[in-house]
């Protein structure tokens, strides 16, 4: 393997890596705040990819516009799941809300099946995305370079809602404690839903650029990624945002260089992801940057 | 209620289900026994998952695993020679693949204990996680499964898997296998053991603080509900007479999840209603799949909107009725004598 190729498998592994990444966010984020897995979020992930699409190809809105809908609707639509499907089982067992969340993704799943039909169809890429950059040995395709830089602006623009704002101080005070939280005034619902808001957006964004970089749709192209951002987000340490920047990249590069590596393994890649999230779980189970979390009697 | 005329009667219930099954057997089509099999295969998974997840609450979202393994030792074992001759065109069978024949009801029972062996290995290093974390890691570990049987051509004929899988699980195998569930699950949990499964689902760190050994019994009850997971999954492949690894994802887990928590987590005559009544419904749902003529108007089948109703009802159950049909209420004999001798009494 010369340099160029090297060069070429970093830069992959760094796009599918912050792909990976933005998803996590949403899944560490709402279980940092409700210690909920939510299953639904590979599906807001499928159907932010879907939407851009349909406004392309139905109603010829240009690319950016259809882009921009895209995500409203789908932050709209976690906070919709959030209302309808989890706030209600705020104070029920944790496992209600879990089951509630898997029934979710499936209805969320289904539905697409529904509208979109199961057949992937394929995506046609803007002109603008399609011309490759070539910098001596090594040819690009400008996805490559657009997606780590919109996903950088991105989490920069998370980082600074987190800690810079009063909505973001919520989040940090809820996550530590809900009904304290609660007691001195903090709007919980409001910041919970803000949160869902939030996560989805970033997941649709993802999806979004998933579907120009694999350019193909199905109802269920969201489960692997989903799964293994979930994953990476346990790996940095679920709660933790920077964490899950650090194990989306951390996964994606592991991804990207395995199979470069050893195309032999390249049929395992998928269990590659579930025996590292065993094994996290087992040794390390508060992940890279996790907090503790004691049992209370 | 007397103990004996409790037996009593239960040994009446199985053999009105003997006669039950002898008439249907004679007088129903193909597809309506086709669904009391499934509605057998159903009941013991469910019956499975609900030891472990209902009555010693260890959220486990790997059954489609253990079906998985049960399924494929089956049918290995069921498939003659010269049958897998036939079917490994992807590389040639290995040896011990090739030789290995049963009868069927130890292949069953092969099934049933290679998947409880499984659930041995695995709930070794992963019961000691809790709740949702085990769930996952339970699901990691079905996925695992399933992108192992897909790559080792050799032994599962890979992606292909198998056709032509002898259909010997008949209604009598099927609900011989389910009363033999019913019977194992309702005699452990009414032992010692099962109050102990219950403790330490009601409250985990009590439960050690009374001297409990958890992780042997929650170990326990996991591999019992391995085994028999691996029977469900080991009928179903015979049922079907043809499994691939695509068989075997989420999807599977998420109907048998579906029946318990319908059934009611933590009670057995729940999950033998659930597993009746939902998988008719399953079935009778399959109408809004395939096209209908209303009035002389032909409208298209919609496909995957018999999901779409199934997910809507797990929502709503959980968010209206989290209890279940049942709760962890049971029907029991004496509770059904009193019901008539109230109404007699009026």
């Amino acid at each position: 393997m010369n340099s160029a190729m090297f060069i070429q498998h970093l830069l992959n592994s760094l796009t599918l890596g912050s792909l990976y990444a933005l998803i996590a966010i949403g899944y560490t984020m709402v279980y940092g705040i409700l210690r909920l897995i939510n299953f639904a979020h590979s599906e807001i992930f499928m159907l932010g990819a879907y939407f851009v699409f349909w406004g392309v190809t139905l109603f010829s809105l240009p690319w950016p516009l259809a882009m921009l809908l895209s995500v409203v609707f789908t932050a709209g639509l976690g906070i919709l799941v959030d209302r309808v499907a989890y706030r209600p089982l705020r104070d029920a067992p944790r496992i209600s809300a879990l089951i509630s969340a898997i029934g979710v993704s499936f209805f969320l799943q289904n539905v697409a099946i529904v509208f979109f039909q199961a057949i992937p169809r394929a995506v046609y890429r803007p002109a603008w995305l399609e011309n490759p950059i070539i910098l001596g040995e090594v040819r690009l395709l400008p996805l490559t370079l657009f997606v780590p830089a919109l996903s950088l602006l991105l989490m920069l623009g998370l980082v600074y809602v987190v800690y810079r704002t009063k909505t973001g101080l919520g989040m940090r005070a809820i996550s530590k404690d809900i009904e304290t939280s609660y007691l001195m005034g903090v709007p919980v619902n409001r910041i919970i839903a803000i949160t869902f808001g939030i996560g989805s957006a970033l997941a649709a964004a993802s999806g979004i650029m998933w579907a120009l970089r694999y350019p193909q749709l199905q109802p269920i192209m969201g489960g692997i990624p989903g799964f293994k951002a979930f994953i990476a987000a346990v790996f940095g340490g679920i709660g933790s945002i920077q964490g899950a920047v650090i194990g989306g990249l951390v996964l994606g590069f592991i991804e990207i260089m395995t199979v470069a590596f050893f195309p032999d393994l390249a049929g395992y890649r998928d269990a590659f992801a579930f025996i590292l999230l065993i094994a996290i779980l087992l040794y390390k189970p508060t992940g890279l940057l996790g907090a503790r979390q004691e049992d209370k009697v | 209620m007397h103990r004996s005329t409790a037996i009593s009667l239960n040994v009446l219930a199985v053999a009105a289900l003997g006669l039950f099954l002898w008439w249907a057997e004679g007088a129903l089509d193909g597809y309506k026994i086709q669904i009391l099999n499934l509605i057998a295969v159903n009941i013991i998974l469910a019956l499975s998952l609900n030891l472990i997840y209902g009555f010693t609450g260890l959220f486990s979202l790997g059954h489609a695993g253990f079906m998985a393994i049960g399924a494929y030792v089956c049918s290995i074992l069921i498939l003659s020679p010269a049958q897998k001759e036939m079917l490994f065109i992807l590389g040639e069978a290995l040896p011990l693949v090739q030789e290995a024949h049963a009868p069927f009801l130890v292949a069953v029972a092969a099934g049933g204990l290679a998947a409880a062996l499984a659930g041995l290995l695995v709930g070794l290093p992963l019961l000691k996680l809790g709740d949702d974390y085990l769930g996952i890691a339970t699901l990691g570990f079905a996925e695992i499964v399933r992108v192992i049987a897909n790559n080792i051509p050799r032994v599962t004929n890979g992606a292909l898997g198998f056709k032509g899988i002898p259909d010997y699980a008949n209604l009598w195998w099927n609900y011989g296998w389910c009363v033999f569930t019913l019977f194992v699950v309702v005699r452990l949990l009414s032992s010692n053991t099962g109050n102990v499964f219950k403790a330490i689902r009601d409250d985990e760190i009590a439960a050690k603080a009374m001297g409990v050994n958890v992780f042997r019994h929650k170990l326990l009850s996991f591999t019992i509900g391995s085994f028999f997971a691996g029977v469900g999954g080991a009928l179903l492949a015979s049922l079907l007479t043809t499994i691939d690894p695509k068989m075997f994802l989420f999807t599977l887990t998420f109907n048998v999840l579906m029946i318990v928590v319908t059934g009611g987590l933590g009670s057995i005559t729940g999950s033998v209603l659930a597993g009746v009544g939902i998988t008719v419904l399953l079935e009778w749902l399959r109408f809004v799949e395939n096209p209908v003529s209303l009035g002389g108007f032909e409208l298209p089948g919609i496909p995957g909107m018999r999901m779409v109703i199934f997910s809507l009802a797990l929502i709503c159950i959980i968010l209206f009725r989290r209890e279940g049909l049942m709760g962890m209420r049971e029907i029991t004999w004496s509770g059904l004598g009193g019901l008539f001798a109230r109404k007699g009494g009026r």
